[in-house]
């Protein structure tokens, strides 16, 4: 009688600490595996060149930073009596390059890539959480005709596939000069990012009482002010978690920036997997770049977890 | 989060007038709603609807942009019947159904499995369930490249964990460059980004059935299975329905991990239909050829993105 009474006391709604104990065991089995690869590759990143490309694959190492040094630099290879000419060596990167019978010739590409990412990211962030936060208020307080038509086809824009959108953008931006361009790359991920940015932006707005600006407006304040007043200090938290979103999609993005830039507003993903050394990647080095490239959305992931689950369906699902 | 407004706040209102005032000031409602919306309509008809057009009039061109100095010239349907009859344009639609169907099944499968396992809330499991979450929030472009790495058939892990645990000596298998092996390998990339978005919403499935129906199903002395079966599956299937088509849409339109992982290969093993459009659009310049297939990409893409909106109104009614 006694075992019974335990089993329903412990039913669904609260498993029993066993049940607990095995989902416990198995979801952090999971979890571990699954972060395993990312890991290894913030492990490659302070791996030499031949540690890298060691068999058996190497668990513990020497660590080095060979592979930031190589990442933000390019380097000559010179003879060993040449090397031995120079004065010594000004700085611990000159030394560790040295070492590999290499100088070092000047700075890679890696900073001014690194530069378009965040002037991109945060140029089309700013304006598609500018322009949707407006639409989204809209939407969200007024009666405008065909609303959900409207709605409908700024969420379908979204659903193209970014390659066949490419092919016309490619053909507009050479007419208009902004092929390779930040301008060029700033807008288009602005237009692709306002779709989320409006639907999550109305899910936010939907949440504050009407009554509130209502009371404002009697009060006095004209629709703007109560806007910028009531509405938009409300609404912060939801803004914030759009804005992240939108960096994140800018940030990440390869197909648009892969055909539509390449050199001059190139951003990090598809330079990326061009960082090459003698003969091949250079393992360390794309390690170091990718463990640079995201470390921020892993602290961004962290900040957002709360909002996750409304940015990735739209708004669909809020909890 | 808490109420901000403060009453002073409000007293404190320029020139507070009687309530019946306020309508007459500003811009009416009306301006105000057309200002707002007007700015990104316009921003979307520039960047999305004006392209789309051009390219449907492409479409119907033999414009090729390596051969630009030759006159555009129209073809009619030409195009699309050459699409529609040509095999290989078949033989990458299959791939991509095969890919979508298996990684798609995969996730759901991975991702409702860890959500039931995450719901009976053990002690930390929200700390896990962030770490669980990382992949999906990577780009995909990086990730495709860093798993070539993992893959490496000499110094990559992968196949060292797998000849660990097989036997299987760790040169003698490439996960990338294998017929056999390629397709498999980008849906286990996929399963491995994509499974826990699955798992968050199917989470939110899950939290969103109230206890009660669990305590009238224990009242009436209803086995863990029956409850399964009869409770929680049948609630949660609309918040899975949203989820597999959002990945469906997602991975048919699938580009840039796979280009990066194995670029379509090896042959055209895992050459989804994007790659295909890529290749005919910006390596061979067959622009009128890949305006005919990007509009019929469109088309299939639409119909499914109705068929999505449809079952999220159905999740957000409830």
């Amino acid at each position: 009688m006694t075992a019974r009474s335990t089993t329903t006391a412990h039913s669904i709604v609260e498993a029993t600490p066993r049940a607990k104990t095995i989902a416990g065991t198995l979801v952090i089995l999971y979890a571990v595996i699954s972060i395993l690869p990312l890991l290894w590759i913030a492990a490659t990143a302070f791996k030499s060149q031949s540690d890298a490309i060691a068999y058996p694959p190497k668990v513990i190492f020497q660590p080095t930073l060979e592979g930031y040094v190589n990442l933000f630099t390019v380097r000559t290879r010179q003879t060993p009596d040449f090397i031995a000419s120079l004065p010594p060596a000004a700085t611990w990167y000159d030394k560790l390059v040295r070492q590999h019978d290499m100088v070092i010739a000047g700075p890679s590409k890696v900073v001014p890539r690194f530069i378009n990412s965040l002037i991109i990211g945060f140029g089309s962030t700013f304006l598609a959480v500018f322009l949707g936060t407006l639409a989204a208020y809209a939407f969200s307080r007024f009666k405008i005709p065909l609303a959900d038509d409207l709605l409908f086809f700024i969420l379908s824009t979204r659903m193209m596939p970014p390659v066949a959108v490419a092919i016309p953008i490619y053909l507009m931006y050479r007419q208009l000069n902004l092929t390779d361009t930040r301008l060029g790359m700033i807008l288009l991920y602005t237009a692709v990012n306002v779709s989320l940015a409006v639907w999550l932006l109305k899910g936010f707005i939907d949440e504050i009482p009407r009554e509130y600006e209502e009371a404002a407006l009697v009060d006095g304040y004209t629709r703007l002010q109560a806007l910028r007043k009531v509405v938009l200090p409300q609404a912060v938290t939801g803004i914030a978690a759009t804005a992240i979103f939108c960096l994140i999609f800018s940030w990440n993005e390869y197909a648009f920036a892969v055909l539509l830039t390449s050199g001059e507003a190139q951003t990090m993903p598809p330079f990326i997997p061009f960082i090459i050394g003698e003969g091949g990647q250079d393992w360390p080095a794309v390690a170091a770049a990718t463990t640079l490239f995201v470390v921020p959305i892993v602290l961004f992931t962290i900040l957002l977890r709360k909002h996750l689950l409304r940015g990735i369906t739209f708004g669909a699902v809020r909890k | 989060m808490t109420t901000i407004i403060h009453p002073d706040q409000l007293a404190r209102a320029p020139e507070a007038k009687s309530s019946s005032a306020w309508r007459g000031r500003g811009l009416s409602d009306r301006a105000i709603a057309w200002l707002f919306v007007a700015p990104t309509i316009a921003l979307l008809l520039a960047i999305n609807i004006f392209p789309l057009i051009w390219m449907i009039r492409l479409s119907f061109t033999s414009l090729n942009l390596s051969m630009s100095y030759l006159p555009l010239r129209f073809v009619g349907l030409d195009n699309f019947q050459d699409i529609l009859t040509d095999e290989d344009v078949w033989a990458r639609l299959q791939t991509t159904a095969r890919f979508v169907i298996c990684s798609v099944a995969l996730q759901v499968i991975v991702g409702f499995g860890l959500a039931l396992l995450i719901n009976r809330r053990f002690r930390g499991h929200s700390f896990w369930t962030t770490i669980i979450l990382l992949p999906m929030m990577l780009s995909p472009a990086v990730v495709g490249n860093f798993w070539t790495l993992l893959f490496q058939p000499q110094i990559g892990p992968f196949n060292y964990l797998v000849s660990l645990f097989t036997g299987v000596p760790p040169s003698s298998f490439s996960m990338t460059g294998e017929v056999a092996l390629a397709p498999w390998t980008i849906v286990l990339v996929d399963t491995w980004m994509w499974a826990p978005y699955v798992m968050l919403i199917c989470l939110a499935g899950l939290r969103s059935i109230p206890d009660y129906i669990y305590e009238a199903a224990e009242v009436d002395r209803a086995s863990p299975w029956r409850q399964f079966w009869s409770i929680t599956l049948p609630m949660t299937v609309p918040f899975l329905m949203l989820a597999v088509l959002f990945r469906a849409i997602e991975n048919f339109k699938m580009f840039d991990m796979v280009n990066l992982l194995t670029s379509g290969g090896p042959g055209s093993t895992t050459e989804l239909v994007s790659i295909t459009l890529k290749r005919a659009a910006f390596e061979k310049w067959r622009t009128g050829y890949s305006s005919a297939l990007a509009i019929i990409l469109f088309v299939t893409v639409f119909g499914a993105a109705n068929i999505y909106v449809k079952a999220l109104n159905r999740v957000k009614q409830r």
